[in-house]
């Protein structure tokens, strides 16, 4: 993976001074809070309801095992123990002291991490898949195009107080994990015929308040050309993207005012002034970067390992969670695994101890080349595990509770923080996704439903990516009480949809039932092996509001 | 103006006897010295010959964050100075315009940051192309100096470098 080189180091070395200096000024009062504010956002810094929450970038979800041991430590020092993994790849500890974040940072820049731009209205952490290098459908790594994004946007002058927030993410597989239409910018790297590396250019997706998929702005651009499209596109957005009401500030907002046509026009005329100076990209920077991301030593394996076969055989529970948990990997005789963060009522979605993250770490290092990944869904990856070796890490990962076999399945819920934590949110999303998760216990009946994505954000602003869920969950608040409203058909990837809304809100103590009545639509109507989306696509929202609303216990 | 920083050749000194004032609409008394107005200010008061960019204008533009940078080019030949305006620090916009002043309209005079501006920014500003800053009255001009160097390092491009740094890596 990636090393720092000097200036990397530098870089981080001086923002750690930086900030520890702005931090004894707010502490001495020389900065006001509203002259803080946004300098602390884009140090990853938050004031939530019960403490500060200190956010650390991972980059496109790739950290190594010695860094995943000084989140550990940042945990236990800093933290109450444990920290709650993102929807942006990245970590959040939320119980954290304005006085000691300093030296967080200072200890996190010893192992090559920060947190600079984790939050604000600037360019946040790009991101792509979890299985970037190692997927089997990959047409190539975009991990280096990544990280050269993540430099370039990495305090920006021009662009660190754009009207709004701004994500971007690639994805250079076959199929798209990397939710890209709903990024402000998305990225679909590919190859022509003539073996060039080319962008397929998303431009105004976002979820929120109103959220929209991104639509096409540029087809077949050299990769070259990388930085000044971007920089292009940036430069727009920060002339004329609006400023009077936040909620109309992405670059969304702007892009379906203009329309696309007369958007992609303006970037183009901005682009056609830089696109042959220097911000031009080199083979030879290519080159430099991607050497960082060379595949490791693998073995040279048979696709087949009779150990391995043999356990799939004898050992059901094994099976199941193979069959869940782990994704074809390129090297033959090789898998990539995921580790559940979402065991149930045990712990919320994306939360993870210190004493696991020791316990990822040196399974990292055992089953693999002591690198993992951190997927959007907010579960963990080990991108280079040895077939053979499949049966020992799932005992392993047992042991500290990380083999629940449950990839995909309903109880896999992503969730944000929510009212327990989170001063934006109108309601509460973890003891929700527990209730869910309760319900839904049994195994058996869990893998027959299938994929079903199931996403609970506490607000608006949809950090659970509710939207994109097949069932998405959304805290309202309606007097002063928490509500949530449901929609169904939404999907993240290629075919990527918005859900639609089914009727009026439940109370948290409705849900689990409103969740049965949809999964028993499902099953009533689903044809052959006919995924839950797929289902509502095919027969419409009506079969399953007549059986959700039907319920005498449910209000009409 | 008081409070005001300046780069010569790159170095930063405090200026004390700005003459420089910044006119905030028409309808405010008349004042001695040089003045800095906003554009459509500036257009109203100036001489057919300075419109025709014949002759050179006393007064100072202030840009606005709407306002087109574009709009300047006739002008620019026969300008003092322009500033732009940050009605807030988060308003971004005048690090677009700034830019564009530099690198698109070749703009080699005074370029002076007016407004909401603060020692934690300044070196934004300084790399997208301003040169001279007026820090907020209430706050002390010697402390906002300190922010201007920023950091040693900057991977993308600016006014001011703009080569990325992998066009500058040794």
């Amino acid at each position: 993976m990636y090393q720092y080189d000097e200036y990397d180091h530098v870089l981080v070395n001086e923002r750690v001074a930086q900030f520890r200096d702005q931090v004894e000024r707010r502490l001495r009062d020389e900065l006001s809070e509203e002259e803080f504010l946004p300098l602390r956002l884009q140090n990853g810094l938050y004031l939530q309801k019960h403490a500060y929450m200190l956010r650390v970038a991972i980059p496109y979800g790739t950290l190594a095992a010695r860094q995943m041991r000084a989140l550990a430590h940042v945990a236990r020092q800093y933290d109450r123990g444990y920290g709650h993994f993102t929807t942006r790849q990245n970590i959040q500890f939320n119980w954290i002291e304005l006085e000691r974040v300093p030296d967080i940072l200072e200890h996190l820049a010893g192992v090559e991490m920060h947190a600079i731009q984790t939050s604000g209205n600037c360019v946040r952490n790009i991101t792509t898949e979890a299985f970037a290098g190692v997927a089997a459908d990959e047409l190539l790594d975009p991990r280096p195009l990544a990280e050269i994004l993540r430099q370039w946007s990495t305090i920006n002058p021009e662009f660190l107080y754009l009207p709004r927030k701004f994500k971007i993410a690639l994805c250079a597989a076959e199929e798209d994990r990397a939710a890209v239409m709903m990024h402000d910018i998305g990225l679909y790297l590919y190859r022509d015929e003539a073996g060039e590396l080319l962008l397929r250019v998303m431009v105004g997706g976002g979820l929120g308040r109103t959220p929209i998929l991104s639509q096409q702005i540029r087809e077949a651009l050299p990769w070259r050309h990388l930085l000044s499209y971007v920089e292009a596109v940036l430069r727009v957005y920060n002339r004329h993207g609006r400023r009077d009401n936040k909620y109309k500030a992405r670059i969304k907002i702007l892009v379906k005012a203009l329309g696309i046509e007369a958007f992609a026009r303006e970037v183009e005329a901005e682009w056609q002034h830089i696109k042959d100076g220097p911000a031009e990209l080199t083979q030879e920077e290519y080159q430099r970067v991607a050497d960082a991301f060379v595949a490791p030593p693998y073995e040279q394996l048979s696709e087949l390992d009779l150990g391995f076969g043999t356990a799939l055989a004898q050992d059901a529970e094994f099976a199941r969670w193979v069959s869940r948990n782990t994704l074809a990997h390129k090297v033959p005789g090789y898998s990539a695994v995921v580790l559940s963060t979402k065991p149930g009522i045990s712990a919320p979605p994306g939360d993870v101890t210190a004493e696991q993250m020791e316990a990822l770490a040196d399974l990292a290092e055992r089953f693999g080349f002591a690198e993992l990944r951190i997927a959007h869904e907010q579960n963990i990856v080990l991108p280079d595990v040895r077939k053979a070796d499949l049966y020992a890490l799932w005992q392993a990962a047992a042991e500290v509770g990380l083999a629940t076999p449950n990839i995909g399945l309903l109880t896999d819920v992503i969730a944000c923080p929510g009212g327990d934590f989170c001063a934006l949110a109108n309601a509460k999303s973890i003891p929700i996704a527990q209730a869910i998760q309760q319900r839904f216990d049994d195994l058996d009946y869990l893998h027959d439903l299938g994929n079903i994505s199931l996403n609970i954000s506490g607000c608006m602003n949809a950090c659970g990516h509710h939207h994109i869920g097949n069932i998405g969950i959304l805290g309202v608040d309606k007097n002063g009480s928490e509500w949530y409203q449901v929609t169904i058909g939404g999907a993240q990837g290629k075919a990527s949809a918005l859900g639609k809304v089914i009727g009026p809100a439940f109370s948290a103590a409705q849900i689990p039932d409103v969740i049965d009545g949809l999964v028993r639509t499902f099953t009533d109507y689903r044809e052959a092996e006919e995924g839950f989306v797929d289902t509502v696509q095919r027969i419409g929202l009506e079969p399953f509001k007549e059986e959700v609303y039907r319920k005498p216990q449910v209000p009409a | 103006m008081n409070n005001l920083i300046r780069l010569l050749d790159g170095t930063p000194s405090i200026v004390c006897n700005d003459p420089w004032q910044l006119l905030g609409d028409v309808t405010e008394p008349a004042v001695q010295g040089p003045q800095i107005m906003p554009l459509n200010v500036w257009l109203a008061r100036q001489d057919e010959a300075v419109l025709r960019a014949e002759q050179a204008s006393a007064d100072g533009v202030c840009l606005a964050p709407d306002d087109e940078v574009e709009s300047l080019r006739p002008y620019l030949p026969v300008l003092p100075m322009i500033a732009i305006a940050f009605p807030s620090f988060r308003d971004g916009r005048a690090y677009s315009q700034a830019y564009l002043l530099r690198t698109r309209l070749g703009w080699t005079g005074e370029l002076r940051a007016v407004g909401d501006v603060l020692r934690d920014q300044l070196s934004h500003m300084r790399q997208c192309g301003f040169d001279a800053f007026a820090v907020r009255e209430d706050k002390s001009v010697e402390d906002a100096l300190k922010g201007l160097a920023g950091m040693s390092v900057v991977y993308g491009r600016s006014a001011i470098e703009p080569r990325p740094l992998f066009r500058r890596r040794v």
